[in-house]
């Protein structure tokens, strides 16, 4: 039944070939003569459409990655229809504005637009959606040459979206590597956003969205989630943020949300919660960090259980003695206790909050004189009679080995 | 020169106290690479051991073996012997001798458990350590004629570097909070060679935790080429200060 529906379709629609020999040598002709579902493929080559508009639903397809050149002028593609795919083309040299959002690709209000396999090189704003509904990015990769964070574009920017999919792409260079802004219903998987200038990901006003087994190495800042609900992280990796305001991640203002099985390793701060509600962290490993995690007197109700974690500068730190959080059933490298009955968990309390992490928070000069002798006298005291340190800040249920996880 | 150099590395091997010490490191630094399940941990703990034990070894030790030889010093200045070159061969024998018990101590068990820029890092401070202490020693010594006296100052003077110092740092930071300190605690870190040494083996060990606030400032002035010259003159001058005044004061000294 499906198949005779699908029928006339497949009779009916007709394909294109554009060529730079042949008797269509421009993309935007074949697009302007061809009907609604039609397939046009682009042969080799390279080819300066001055701003190719596509307007009807229709199927492109690069063979052997043509280029299609913006000669630092133009946005390349701009897709003002629902059900276009674009798949198989280089992507160079998009235009450049101060004032206007100029991208290799662009998406119009569409819906059902996929965009796969491209390489987008050297573009200002990389793929943007703007008011987008089941679109699906897979599998392209964006490189750019970003300096500094004003006169730079995003890699795949998504405004006020729904049920977008990005999956498996390569960002590098942009100033944040995947922007969210209005996006709800959307899922960001297997995508390896590195050394951008701002964040690897940056998440504003959108809910319910999942990202997950995503690669974020050495960006500027990291990755930022903010006043968002229902967010879920799972599976990703955190590497080397580093720098006096990089965080593995930042959640600033975030409800309901989950975090999960994520990797943190050598961030100046893992996570930084500021103002977050039922946040759940668990099954985390820490490792390395100079901060696991900062969690600010102004976050309520957040569980921090079952995580691991190793080999951190400061374990956690914060900013008050108001502590609305719960610690549990984690594994610290720097426990101390002991484990009298055997059943696996600590008989003494874990004060992840050493005096220390309290004295650097307030006074950051004072790192200097981190590890001497006369700091760790202080540290030993506190750890007796806690005065500075929050007395409520503490796991219960120490984990005596590493989870595996 | 050579000959009382040879005299005295000899004469300090004889006496067994720097083997003790050096087994007593070789055996510290073993237990703690073996006692923690990852080297950057065993690492952790031996700085600690390597800023306060190796400075207070190497000073006392030195103090004490110069206020020992008074006799044979005194023996060598009625001989055709500069008196330039008797300190400087007496200084350069401690050195030889306490750098090797460093070395072969505490720089082996790094060397096999943690070859790692951390590693070597932490080679050179305690061997630049020693190098320092064993030139305040020499000055303490030659300073006070007293034995008791010149001990005393010995301890002190490692008490302070060890701990008052960091103590003062630490009540001049806060007195001082409120202005940008950054820049200031570069020049603190000069004024006290453990300090100088620590920071530069924690911006290997900490560095994500350095690169925050203040430690970029560290990690931007000490982590390039231009900081380790800095980090190593400021040691070298360290080292030759005390090393000039005191033969300076020997020269002149009625023995």
């Amino acid at each position: 039944m499906m198949m005779l529906l699908l029928l006339p379709h497949l009779v009916f629609s007709k394909t294109w070939r554009v060529s730079r020999q042949g008797p269509i040598a421009s993309i935007q002709s074949a697009v302007n003569q061809a009907a609604a579902g039609d397939t046009i493929l682009v042969e080799k080559g390279i080819y300066l459409e001055k701003g190719l508009l596509i307007g009807k639903p229709l199927f492109l397809k690069g063979l052997n990655m043509p280029v299609l050149d913006g000669e630092h002028k133009y946005e390349i593609v701009s897709i003002k229809s629902d059900g276009v795919t674009l798949e198989g083309f280089d992507f160079r040299n998009s235009g450049f504005s101060g004032w206007n959002d100029v991208a290799g690709i662009k998406i119009y209000d569409a819906k059902n637009v996929v965009i796969r396999s491209n390489r987008l090189e050297n573009t200002f704003f990389g793929i943007y959606c703007q008011n987008a509904v089941h679109c699906t990015i897979i599998n392209n990769t964006l490189h750019s040459n970003a300096a500094d964070e004003i006169e730079s574009g995003n890699g795949i920017h998504c405004w006020k979206c729904d049920s977008m999919q990005i999956t498996g792409n390569t960002i590098t260079g942009h100033r944040d590597g995947i922007y969210f802004e209005f996006v709800t219903h959307s899922l960001i998987e297997h995508n390896n956003s590195f050394n951008n200038v701002r964040y690897g990901l940056h998440f504003m006003f959108s809910h319910n969205d999942t990202y997950k087994n995503n690669v974020f190495n050495n960006n500027g800042s990291g990755v930022s989630v903010m006043f968002s609900h229902g967010v879920n992280m799972l599976g990703n990796t955190f590497e080397r943020s580093q720098g006096g305001s990089a965080y593995g991640i930042l959640m600033k203002e975030i409800t309901d949300s989950h975090a999960e099985a994520n990797h943190f390793s050598n961030n100046t701060c893992g996570i930084y919660m500021e103002g977050t509600t039922r946040i759940m962290v668990t099954g985390n490993t820490f490792d390395g960090n100079g901060w696991a995690m900062k969690i600010q007197a102004s976050c309520s109700d957040n569980t921090i259980t079952g995580n691991n974690f190793k080999g951190n500068t400061f374990d956690v730190a914060t900013n008050g003695s108001l502590v609305l959080s719960r610690f549990s059933r984690n594994y610290w490298d720097k426990y101390e206790g002991y484990d009298l009955n055997r059943d696996g968990v600590g008989d003494i309390p874990y004060r992840p909050v050493s005096l220390y992490s309290m004295i650097a928070e307030k006074n950051p000069t004072t790192m200097m004189l981190f590890r001497s002798f006369i700091v760790s006298l202080l540290d030993k005291a506190e750890k007796m009679i806690p005065s500075m340190t929050p007395v409520d800040m503490k796991d219960d249920t120490p984990i005596m080995k590493p989870l595996t996880l | 020169m050579k000959k009382i150099i040879k005299y005295v590395v000899l004469d300090i091997l004889r006496n067994r106290i720097v083997l003790a010490y050096t087994v007593f490191l070789f055996i510290i630094s073993l237990s703690v690479f073996n006692l923690e399940d990852n080297a950057a941990k065993g690492l952790l703990s031996l700085l600690n051991i390597i800023l306060i034990i190796v400075p207070l070894i190497s000073i006392i030790f030195s103090t004490i073996y110069v206020y020992n030889s008074t006799e044979f010093i005194e023996l060598l200045v009625s001989q055709p012997v500069k008196r330039t070159g008797l300190l400087l061969s007496i200084f350069t024998g401690l050195a030889i001798s306490l750098l090797l018990a460093f070395l072969v101590g505490a720089g082996l068990p790094i060397l096999i458990y943690s070859a790692s820029g951390a590693g070597f890092m932490m080679i050179f401070v305690g061997l630049a350590l020693t190098l320092v202490f064993v030139s305040l020693a020499v000055l303490a010594s030659v300073i006070t004629r007293d034995k008791a006296k010149g001990i005393g100052v010995a301890i002190l003077l490692w008490f302070y570097f060890a701990l008052i110092y960091d103590g003062i740092i630490l009540f001049i930071l806060f007195q001082f909070s409120d202005y940008p300190m950054e820049k200031v605690t570069i020049g603190f870190s000069a004024l006290n060679p453990i300090d100088l040494g620590r920071i530069m083996i924690l911006l290997k060990l900490d560095i994500a935790a350095m690169m925050g606030y203040t430690g970029a400032v560290f990690k931007d002035f000490f982590g390039g080429f231009w900081g380790i010259l800095y980090a190593l003159l400021v040691m070298l001058l360290w080292v030759f200060l005390p090393v000039w005044l005191t033969v300076r004061k020997f020269n002149r000294k009625d023995l």
